[in-house]
């Protein structure tokens, strides 16, 4: 597909949907607290711009956070488990055991620890936990997948362990890092959100909680509008991560570079 | 002849039991344009491996009379950094020594002109043919200015045009800088035409079946390829590769 038609085919068919959506509504007169009309949506999004975008800001900032957490926590995990194998084998159940055990199900407990005072926190160590995986068991495939001739080469010239690390270790293992990182990137989103819903009430003022109070008030305009802002943000991320890839790779990388040609 | 190397009685058996090699006797002269020739699987790599380094031996011992020398070596794949253009590919020896940054950065830009690659510095792996990425490791290989060149079968995946093209240049380049080559190959006619000197190696486990001293002109171009010389050459090290491969034949090359 040819440039521009990948931009516009999808939005024509979305603008489609939305005047199909409307008109429907409209015609068999929906009752605005089951389904409302797109042009409803927007007037709950207007009206509560403001407090919409400040939860939208506060989810943001906890994803966002979760995610540095974990990529740095995952890449110098990573590290290590590259260096030793007995590490790696301690270790590693323990990560897939926090991996498989569903997020949701650990949140009440997070917040009954840290405290229903501070969702906020809560919120990032529950997008921690579903973040950090991916980037630790990418990062450790990446760094242990060296071309061993180049693992030779730079031993025969001598090159330190810190200079395998940074040289060859790192750049080598970056496609694998930045798929874990996009893969990281979204789940953050839905600890974040995850961890307000496990809350339920108290001090959480991200947009999981708007929600979660629209639907208590049957507003369902104002549902919506928090929703298509939480959709916004997860591709936001999403975006800003596949730029990130693009040009950290496109130079060298069949994956990236194949979308020039 | 000032001896480089000398390997006696290096043996290699690897952890799952395989022999790679018996026992190999090797001197190489400083200066010598050495080829090791065997069938796939005699060890030949392995030897190249144990004299840099990079594998330890089960047996005997690696020597350097005159100390060890700076040890370039290319591998069968070119090897490159794909992250990385050519000049920073060129440039990692000298880097990973912390030459001082211009220094490196001339001296792989001349190694770069010297294997016919100038205008390619900014140029990455992937956009390179399979013969441009071998001399770009060639290139790296030499940077370093190294005293011996260790070479793993490496234009054995070139196309034949390109193959020597690549042989010329090298003869140049060892030539020029005065190094010492140990190049491992399974082609008789590449043998016979870069070298002063073929040792031929028995299959599994290998060693030393046949060691021939070539006599080739210095200076030697593809009209060589056309001479008697070189066809007797290429007989000699033929005819000692078809009775290293005879069954028996590593009980009488340890003899």
């Amino acid at each position: 597909m040819k440039g521009a038609a990948a931009y516009i085919l999808p939005a024509l068919l979305g603008v489609a949907a939305l005047a199909l959506w409307e008109f429907l509504v409209r015609l068999y007169d929906v009752p605005v607290f089951l389904l409302p009309a797109p042009s409803a949506i927007g007037t709950a999004l207007a009206g509560n711009f403001a407090s919409l975008l400040d939860s939208l800001w506060v989810t943001l900032q906890v994803t966002w956070l979760a995610f540095a957490i974990a990529l740095a926590g995952g890449l110098a995990l990573a590290v290590l488990f590259a260096r030793s194998r007995t590490l790696e084998a301690s270790l590693f159940p323990y990560a897939v055991i926090l991996q498989v055990t569903p997020v949701i199900a650990i949140a009440p407990l997070i917040l009954i620890w840290i405290g229903y005072e501070h969702v906020e926190r809560a919120a990032v160590v529950i997008a921690l936990i579903v973040a950090f995986f991916p980037i630790l068991s990418n990062a450790t495939i990446g760094l242990r997948s060296v071309d061993p001739d180049l693992m030779d080469l730079f031993r025969l010239y001598g090159a330190s362990s810190w200079q395998i690390l940074w040289r060859l270790q790192l750049p080598g293992a970056l496609p694998y890092i930045l798929t874990g990182m996009k893969i990281s990137g979204g789940l953050a989103l839905i600890g974040a959100v995850v961890a307000e819903f496990a809350a339920g009430s108290g001090a959480a003022t991200g947009l999981a909680w708007r929600i979660v109070e629209a639907g208590n008030r049957l507003e369902i305009a104002r549902m919506f509008a928090a929703l298509a802002l939480l959709s916004l943000a997860g591709i936001l991320n999403f975006y800003l991560l596949t730029g990130l890839e693009w040009l950290l790779l496109h130079r060298w990388h069949e994956s990236a570079a194949k979308t020039r040609r | 002849m000032t001896t480089l190397l000398s390997l006696s009685g290096i043996a290699k058996r690897f952890d799952n039991g395989v022999e790679a090699i018996a026992r190999m006797d090797l001197d190489v002269a400083q200066g010598e344009f050495l080829s090791l020739v065997g069938p796939s699987g005699c060890g030949k790599s392995t030897a190249l491996r144990i004299a840099a380094g990079l594998v330890p031996a089960t047996g005997g011992t690696v020597r350097w009379p005159i100390g060890r020398p700076g040890i370039g070596f290319v591998f069968q794949d070119a090897t490159l950094m794909p992250w990385a253009d050519v000049l920073a590919n060129v440039r990692l020896p000298l880097d990973l020594r912390h030459a001082d940054r211009g220094g490196a950065q001339d001296r792989a830009a001349r190694a770069i002109a010297r294997v016919g690659l100038s205008g390619f510095e900014k140029a990455y792996p992937r956009e390179l043919s399979g013969g441009m990425k071998m001399r770009v490791s060639i290139a790296r290989a030499v940077a370093a200015q190294p005293r011996l060149l260790l070479m793993d079968e490496p234009f054995a995946a070139l196309d034949e045009l390109t193959r020597q093209a690549l042989n010329d240049d090298l003869l140049r380049l060892a030539r020029e800088d005065a190094m010492t080559v140990i190049f491992v190959t399974h082609s008789i006619y590449e043998s016979s035409y870069l070298s002063s000197r073929v040792v031929v190696m028995t299959p599994r486990p290998g060693r030393i079946a046949a060691d021939i001293r070539l006599a080739p002109p210095p200076l030697r171009d593809q009209s060589y390829r056309l001479t008697q010389e070189f066809a007797d050459a290429a007989g000699k090290v033929s005819a000692a590769l078809r009775s290293a491969m005879q069954p028996g034949a590593a009980e009488r090359g340890a003899a």
